[in-house]
């Protein structure tokens, strides 16, 4: 089950839409488990089918968390014309093991899905999401 | 002295769960065979086809080992070689 804050889900969301119809993606950092700091990532192939981040913003959001004693509980993502469910590529290239995959679709302009899956070992499995007030 | 290598998450099975380890090497590549002959199963998750692998990133130091000279990059003591996978999907 993944646990997170109302004013996170509204983060990421704006972040989905302002992106729309390209994918938005991104990072909440945290610490046991629990997601705390709202990174936004760029998604280096401006694309409405592929996200990748910046090797090099990468590198920087990572070293930042080490040294924070942080790690990415969420990795978030948009699909803009599909549902909020990890596509193939998704499942090929997720390797955080401890991570939610949180998928937002944006395809429906007055109605956000926002689900989330851990996927390990090629395997996808849909996890409830609880929202804190 | 030696090159310091940061094993992400994903791939500390091959280093018995350590963050970190020790390789020599003059280059990249031969870093890469030397952290082979240590932790086995390690390169092919690196290298594929002679290649590194697309959706794995490779720095040394603060650069990314595309940018520089890739599995020909020369690497010296003192060097931190840090892995990460790319974080990608569709």
């Amino acid at each position: 089950m993944l646990t997170i804050s109302q004013e996170l889900v509204d983060k990421i969301v704006a972040h989905a839409r302002a992106d729309h119809p390209d994918e938005a993606c991104g990072v909440i950092a945290g610490r046991e488990g629990v997601p705390e700091r709202f990174v936004p990532m760029e998604n280096a192939e401006r694309s409405p089918t592929f996200y990748r981040f910046d090797s090099m913003e990468q590198l920087r959001v990572w070293r930042d968390m080490d040294d924070r004693d942080e790690v990415p509980v969420v990795i978030y993502h948009s699909h803009t014309a599909t549902e909020a469910y990890p596509s193939r590529t998704d499942v090929t290239y997720a390797s955080e093991p401890d991570a939610h995959y949180v998928l937002v679709s944006t395809r429906d302009e007055d109605e956000t899905e926002f689900r989330s899956y851990r996927i390990l070992d090629g395997v996808i499995t849909e996890e409830e999401v609880r929202f804190l007030p | 002295m030696a090159i310091e290598v940061r094993i992400p998450t994903i791939l500390r099975t091959y280093t018995g769960g350590a963050k970190a380890v020790d390789a020599e090497g003059a280059t990249l590549d031969e870093l890469i065979s030397n952290l082979e002959s240590l932790h086995p199963g390690l390169k092919d998750r690196l290298i594929d086809q002679g290649n590194l692998r697309r959706f794995v990133n490779v720095y040394l130091n603060d650069e990314d080992v595309r940018f520089l000279g890739g599995l020909g990059t020369p690497v010296s003591d003192g060097d931190t070689v840090t892995v990460l996978p790319a974080v990608a999907g569709g």
